[in-house]
């Protein structure tokens, strides 16, 4: 470990660590001389690397570009600010109990290094394995949660069935009486599940990425892409144009805009995606509990907030607003299992915009222009990938190959019908 | 909220529709005679367009009909509505059907021959 100026240790680039120590020392200077997270560069003519979009699978690609493969020149460029967009309107769910093996490759490795993100990045993003319950409301539902779990057993990942009585054990809020709409006939649960906080997660990546160099420029929107026989040669921004190698597109919601700056279509709709939370309360449920029958989960934040989220929008839209009968139907449907929250208020709603493919899988993905990567298409469900999806996303614009994990979620799967039909366990979770 | 004006009931919450997705998507006709890359045009990659945007939608909870919608897709506001196999009129409805992409596929120009019978 690297001693910084003033003899604290320090980050791999020389930042001080956040410490106990740190906290005691600041607190003498009544917390006035923290120093900048992170700096906010002009951008450099050229770069070996850019990152368009500041959100958690940006940073996350920059930080392991950086610390992983060695590349020092890297720029981040984001249009409004770091974690602004879906990184910080999701519900901040970490699971990775998928049905194929191709999304349990990548949904796993995201989970491991989820467990060891707080310690590599000296920022506590608050990752609370607290479980991630799904209902069965129907004996269809149940057999096939019986037949997940033993494929998601068989991929070596945590997952077991719940019965209604020890559903209710868990999560004593639920109303588990046969006679409801939508009874609890049984769940599975994983664990090794949970949430994290997702500023912080765009924060700490943001912080260790601009410690190894890495230039984070924000209110900086890129409005072309520039091209050379085939081959990327920069970007034109809102703040000039910037020269670099290899260009790496991480825009959730905004890859189909992004995408024909360089004349290319993706298999994507882009549709909002809704949430709300109640006014806090005391701590009532320790757990996440999702249902994909009637589109609705609920969590509980730290501030005591109860978080809801709900199915994606019927529709194609890019306003960040979605439609009022979806939230009705949500929390219909939350009054009903939770008895509880029908005398809370509701605190706040928002909407996200989401990319959707058509097999409910993400896209990391060389393109037809050299130098080009989109990393895309993670739909209702890429907060819970970010550190996976940024590892992978490094190793392929470094090498210019993807690896095992990347390989299936390659554009070609479109033309080879090579599919990877994860509707079922996509669910609402994200 | 949405507010669909449909062209048989009149104007009502757009939980009574069933959306469609991109409007003027022609099957080709001869399928074989397209490549893999060809097809997948077709049958995966969308408009998504920031702006206006040509779709379809069904008044499924009423008169059940389909018909074709322009709306803007980044303010939501409806521009046009037109029948289901028709052309849209208005200045971005045209615009937009005109500079989409999928007009110059091959997928497009395969349906386009096959109906002439050429």
């Amino acid at each position: 470990m690297k001693g910084s100026a003033n003899g604290m240790r320090a980050l791999r680039g020389g930042a001080s660590r956040y410490s106990i120590f740190a906290l005691a020392r600041n607190a003498l200077s009544y917390h006035e001389n923290w120093q900048k997270a992170w700096r906010s560069p002009e951008p450099k003519p050229e770069y070996d690397v850019i990152i368009v979009g500041g959100g958690g699978h940006g940073l996350a690609t920059a930080y392991y570009l950086a610390s992983v493969h060695g590349v020092r020149n890297i720029a981040v460029v984001e249009k409004g600010w770091i974690g602004g967009g879906n990184t910080g309107r999701n519900t901040t769910i970490i699971r990775s109990n998928y049905l194929w093996d191709e999304s349990a490759g990548i949904y796993e490795h995201a989970l491991k290094l989820w467990e060891g993100m707080s310690q590599e990045l000296n920022f506590n993003v608050m990752f609370s394995q607290r479980g991630v319950l799904t209902l069965a409301h129907s004996e269809h539902e149940l057999k096939e949660m019986r037949r997940r779990v033993e494929a998601i057993r068989l991929n070596g990942i945590d997952s077991e069935v719940m019965s209604p009585a020890q559903i209710k054990q868990l999560v004593p809020i639920i109303d588990t009486n046969p006679g409801i709409r939508y009874p609890v006939m049984g769940g599975f649960i994983q664990r090794r599940g949970g949430t994290a906080r997702h500023d912080a997660v765009a924060w700490g990546y943001a912080r260790a990425a601009d410690d190894l160099g890495v230039d984070i420029i924000q209110n900086c929107e890129v409005t072309g892409i520039l091209r050379d026989g085939g081959k990327v040669t920069g970007i034109e921004t809102s703040r000039g144009t910037i020269k670099a190698k290899k260009v790496g597109v991480v825009t959730a919601g905004h890859s189909g805009v992004v995408a024909s700056m360089a004349g290319l279509n993706l298999p994507i709709d882009s549709r909002p995606l809704q949430a709300l939370v109640s006014e806090p309360i005391k701590p009532c449920i320790d757990t996440v509990v999702m249902s994909n029958a009637v589109h609705m989960y609920i969590s509980q934040s730290d501030k005591g907030e109860l978080v809801f989220g709900a199915g994606v929008d019927s529709y194609n839209s890019y306003s960040q607003r979605g439609s009022i009968p979806t939230v009705e139907s949500l929390l219909a449907a939350a009054v009903e299992l939770y008895p509880i929250v029908s005398r809370l208020r509701v605190l706040r709603t928002w909407g996200g915009i989401v990319d959707t493919c058509p097999d409910a899988s993400p896209i990391i993905s060389k393109t037809p222009v050299d130098g080009l990567y989109f990393n895309c298409g993670w739909g209702t469900g890429g907060f819970k990938a970010t550190p996976g999806s940024g590892h992978v996303f490094a190793d392929l614009i470094a090498r210019d190959e993807p690896n095992a994990i990347a390989a299936p979620f390659s554009l070609k799967r479109f033309e080879t019908g090579y599919l990877i039909d994860e509707h079922g366990a996509a669910g609402v979770a994200h | 909220m949405l507010h669909i004006t449909c062209p048989w009931c009149g104007p009502r919450d757009d939980n009574e529709f069933h959306y469609g997705g991109e409007a003027h998507i022609l099957r080709p006709a001869t399928p074989e005679k397209l490549s893999d890359g060809e097809w997948a045009e077709y049958l995966f990659l969308r408009q998504n367009a920031k702006g206006p945007f040509l779709e379809r939608w069904s008044h499924s909870a009423g008169c059940r009909q389909w018909f074709n919608v322009v709306r803007n897709t980044a303010t939501d506001e409806i521009i046009e509505i037109y029948p289901m196999g028709a052309l849209p009129k208005s200045a971005e409805g045209i615009k937009a059907y005109e500079g989409n992409w999928r007009r110059q596929s091959a997928a497009e120009k395969n349906a386009k021959a096959g109906v002439s019978g050429t």
